[in-house]
């Protein structure tokens, strides 16, 4: 009966362990290190006084991002203030997606004006880790005395086309809840977007 | 020849396939117990990928009967006018039947199509008539499309 119960629990551990496709809510997020279009290379252990993150799966060229782009850069506004730091990093390969060089994306950063990181996620280990599936993609991490939980984990609003027509801004509602520590009502959600580039290997 | 190549033209052989504006009710029926395996495909104009594989759900159709392909726009999310898929429809001559879905806030409706998808696009869901499922998400390659009916018919 012993080896039998041991098979079994080995064989879910395996299960769970080829099944476990990025982060759910309620996880612990690792830190990561990645390339700012700066140049200089950028982890959540820099940002000491943050609360939490609003990170963003995000790349230069898919319409739903640039549908987007004043939306983040107004999150960032509002709560970079608050301790919740917007920063975006783009998990597409460039040899599979046109457009998403790493000089691409210095280009874009410039353009849009982001006072904010835009991390190139050059090896995927950190989308894999993850597990954004396309862009854009946010994960909000709450900063806890047990490591950085995922909290919420979907699109910005319900409304892509029309910013000022969104009936629920899931990720504004999130990071509020946070901040007033209360529990956060939705905290997955899904949206059409663009997939991510991954390179197999 | 001649006069079948002109008596297809007229029948509408070559013309474009139909296009229709369908809320989630409509497509969920469509895909509630097919009467040959079912192949959705969704997409959107302004994606690189879909555009690509296209021409792959086309070759199906064409081939395989027993195979009733549905091409469904996404382009909704960005651009609620179907003209843009409409053209873009005539334009390549594409022949498979696409639906373009309106509805607003993906995120009350994606899990309905399939829990699993994330909501990225290319997807493609086939559903065969004994109600059996296979979801792939991404760009499909030459052969794949062949290899995936044949797998979920086996």
């Amino acid at each position: 009966m012993k080896p039998l119960i041991v098979l079994l629990i080995v064989s879910l551990m395996g299960f769970s362990f080829t099944e476990k496709k990025g982060y759910e809510v309620g996880d612990t997020a690792t830190d990561f290190k990645l390339k700012n279009t700066d140049g200089k290379m950028v982890s959540l252990a820099d940002y000491q006084t943050a609360k939490g993150f609003i990170i963003i799966f995000d790349c230069n060229t898919c319409p739903v991002s640039k549908a987007y782009n004043s939306r983040i850069i107004e999150l960032s506004k509002k709560y970079t203030p608050l301790n919740f730091p917007v920063i975006l990093i783009n998990p597409n390969s460039p040899e599979l997606a046109e457009g998403e060089s790493f000089d691409a994306m210095v280009k874009h950063a410039k353009e849009k004006k982001y006072d904010f990181p835009y991390l190139y996620d050059e090896t995927q280990e950190t989308v894999r880790q993850f597990g954004a599936t396309n862009t854009p993609h946010v994960f909000v991490l709450n900063k806890t005395s047990n490591g950085m939980k995922v909290a919420y984990i979907g699109a910005i609003d319900d409304n892509t086309r029309n910013a000022a027509k969104a009936k629920n801004h899931f990720v504004e509602d999130a990071v509020n809840s946070l901040l007033a520590g209360k529990e956060i009502t939705i905290t997955r959600t899904k949206a059409v977007g663009c997939s991510v580039k991954i390179k197999n290997v | 020849m001649k006069n079948l190549l002109l008596f297809l033209c007229f029948t509408g052989f070559f013309s474009a396939s139909s296009q229709e504006v369908i809320r989630l009710k409509e497509l969920q029926q469509r895909m509630a117990s097919p009467q040959q395996t079912l192949v959705i495909n969704f997409w959107a104009t302004w994606c690189g990928p879909c555009l690509k594989e296209i021409p792959y759900f086309e070759t199906l159709s064409a081939k395989n009967k027993n195979v009733k392909v549905l091409l469904v726009s996404m382009d909704y999310d960005l651009d609620p006018n179907p003209e843009k898929v409409k053209k873009f429809v005539a334009r390549k001559k594409i022949h498979s039947p696409v639906l373009i879905l309106a509805e607003d806030n993906p995120s009350s409706w994606i899990d309905k199509i399939d829990k699993d998808w994330t909501g990225a696009l290319p997807a493609t869901l086939l559903i065969n008539p004994n109600g059996k499922r296979k979801l792939v998400q991404g760009e499909l390659h030459e052969g794949d499309l062949e290899k995936l009916v044949n797998e979920i018919n086996q």
